[in-house]
């Protein structure tokens, strides 16, 4: 792995961004327009719960698939055959896709949470920056994830049938639809396995504590930590032989 | 013969139920345009992505450039080609060698070099996926010639071109080798066989027979390589 080849692949995985608008437009655009839909469902305290969390839950959704798609083609196209047959570090591919989709996550975190903010009325007791750090680190963490998935499955159509099995779990077990502390023990101990937990739980510390204290970081901090700790997983378990 | 450049010994593949490559020993020597021969399915495929090292080998060994399969520093000296041409089609021709050029550590200078050998300076700018695809497998031909590979290997690169382009790109193949590269390149359609210096044919998995284009014509008193070929099988084993 090199600093070159890394940069080079997270320069021309965003220059292939740049010629296709259709995932810009799923990037940022879907998740404002799903925050602005939920606004207008919601009641206005029921939108205050519910929007840092969600805030947290749709980065990680979208970047997930925006990942696992990217790195489909890559499979399908034959281009990432070339690449592993060229002197290219199965971690230069991993990390040049993670740096390419953090600077959309950026991107993201902050055109979604300022639309809260400036336009939905959206207010939280803690720190604004900080709902936006966490919606960061999880668009990483879904692109982390993608990557990790898309590397484990053999072939393209295992890393389709991943794409649910890797999300929906979470989403039900992460705190949103139940408090982490009322779900059944063992479920309890699972949802404590999983990065969105961790997001879901860091957000509702901003909406209700105007002082954040060690378990928000500690919370921040384990979600980087997963995110660092699957991208390191996907470059190791990337096979570049396959049968 | 001059010394192998790759060296296939009692290779075997399996790629699901089917065992692809069956047993299969081979040499193929360097500096010279080899063509490896056979019907869709007889393993051209398998045999050449275990040379390149990113097909999983069931038994036996391959040494390419003197050195195992896979080898990591093998990586620079082969170049590949798959059948369908990998490369971006969302880039542009120029934005795809340029990128290639960084991960193989060569300067701008060769994506230079290439676009005169691949012709395509006139649409090094144009997205590769609005070339036609004589375009884009050239370009896919091109990102192999990059890094100057000692060893060329190139699945079916003439599959659907037009013949002028055809020809022009056997002259760069022979030219490749008058300069010292192996250029080993697999083909379904028999009459490129004139085209080869050595061929080798491939059937079932297993080597059929190999030489160059007249001992095979010779020995089965045949007129061409199609024909060859059958009496060949008919024949049984050779």
């Amino acid at each position: 792995m090199t600093a070159r080849r890394t940069w080079a692949t997270a320069r021309r995985v965003l220059a292939q961004l740049r010629n296709d608008p259709r995932t810009i437009a799923l990037i940022l655009v879907l998740p404002t327009a799903l925050m602005t839909l939920l606004a207008w469902i919601l009641p206005d305290s029921e939108w205050q719960k519910y929007a840092p969390p969600l805030l947290g839950i749709f980065p990680m959704l979208v970047m997930f698939l925006v990942t696992s798609v990217a790195t489909l083609r890559e499979r399908t196209s034959g281009t990432l055959e070339r690449l592993l047959s060229m002197p290219m570090g199965k971690g230069d591919f991993v990390f040049g896709y993670a740096i390419a989709f953090g600077v959309l996550a950026i991107v993201q975190a902050l055109v979604v949470a300022g639309v809260c903010f400036a336009l939905l009325d959206l207010t939280v007791r803690g720190s604004a920056p900080l709902v936006v750090l966490i919606a960061v680190v999880d668009g990483l963490v879904g692109t982390a994830l993608g990557l990790f998935v898309s590397a484990f499955a053999q072939t393209e159509f295992q890393a389709v049938q991943f794409m649910p099995v890797a999300l929906l779990p979470q989403f039900l077990l992460c705190g949103l639809i139940l408090p982490t502390e009322e779900l059944p023990t063992v479920l309890g101990w699972i949802s404590w396995l999983l990065p969105l937990t961790y997001a879901v739980n860091a957000m509702q510390h901003v909406v209700v504590d105007t002082q954040l204290d060690t378990r928000f970081w500690v919370d921040a901090g384990v979600i980087t930590g997963m995110a660092v700790a699957l991208l390191a997983l996907g470059a190791v378990t990337l096979r570049r032989q396959t049968r | 013969m001059t010394t192998a450049a790759i060296s296939v010994r009692d290779l075997t593949i399996v790629r699901g139920p089917v065992t692809a490559v069956d047993h299969l020993s081979l040499e193929v020597p360097s500096g010279q345009v080899i063509g490896l021969l056979g019907p869709s399915g007889s393993g051209k495929s398998s045999l050449m992505r275990a040379i390149v090292g990113v097909q999983v080998m069931e038994s036996g060994s391959i040494d390419v450039l003197g050195q195992p399969a896979g080898s990591p520093t093998l990586r620079a000296q082969v170049g590949y080609v798959t059948q369908d041409p990998s490369v971006y089609s969302d880039l542009s021709v120029l934005a795809n060698l340029r990128y290639f050029a960084r991960i193989l550590g060569v300067t701008d200078d060769s994506v230079e070099r290439v676009l005169d050998q691949v012709d395509l300076r006139e649409v090094a700018d144009r997205l590769v996926g609005r070339l036609s695809g004589g375009q884009r497998s050239r370009v896919s031909l091109g990102t192999a010639l990059l890094g100057s590979p000692q060893l060329l290997v190139l699945d079916e690169p003439t599959v659907g071109l037009d013949p002028a382009l055809r020809r022009d790109l056997w002259t760069l193949f022979h030219q490749l080798a008058t300069a010292g590269t192996t250029v080993f390149v697999s083909s379904h359609v028999m009459e490129e066989a004139s085209r080869c210096d050595r061929l080798l044919l491939l059937r079932d998995g297993r080597l059929l027979a190999e030489g160059t284009q007249s001992q095979l014509l010779e020995r089965t008193g045949c007129q061409d390589i199609e024909r060859a070929f059958l009496a060949i099988v008919e024949g049984g084993a050779s």
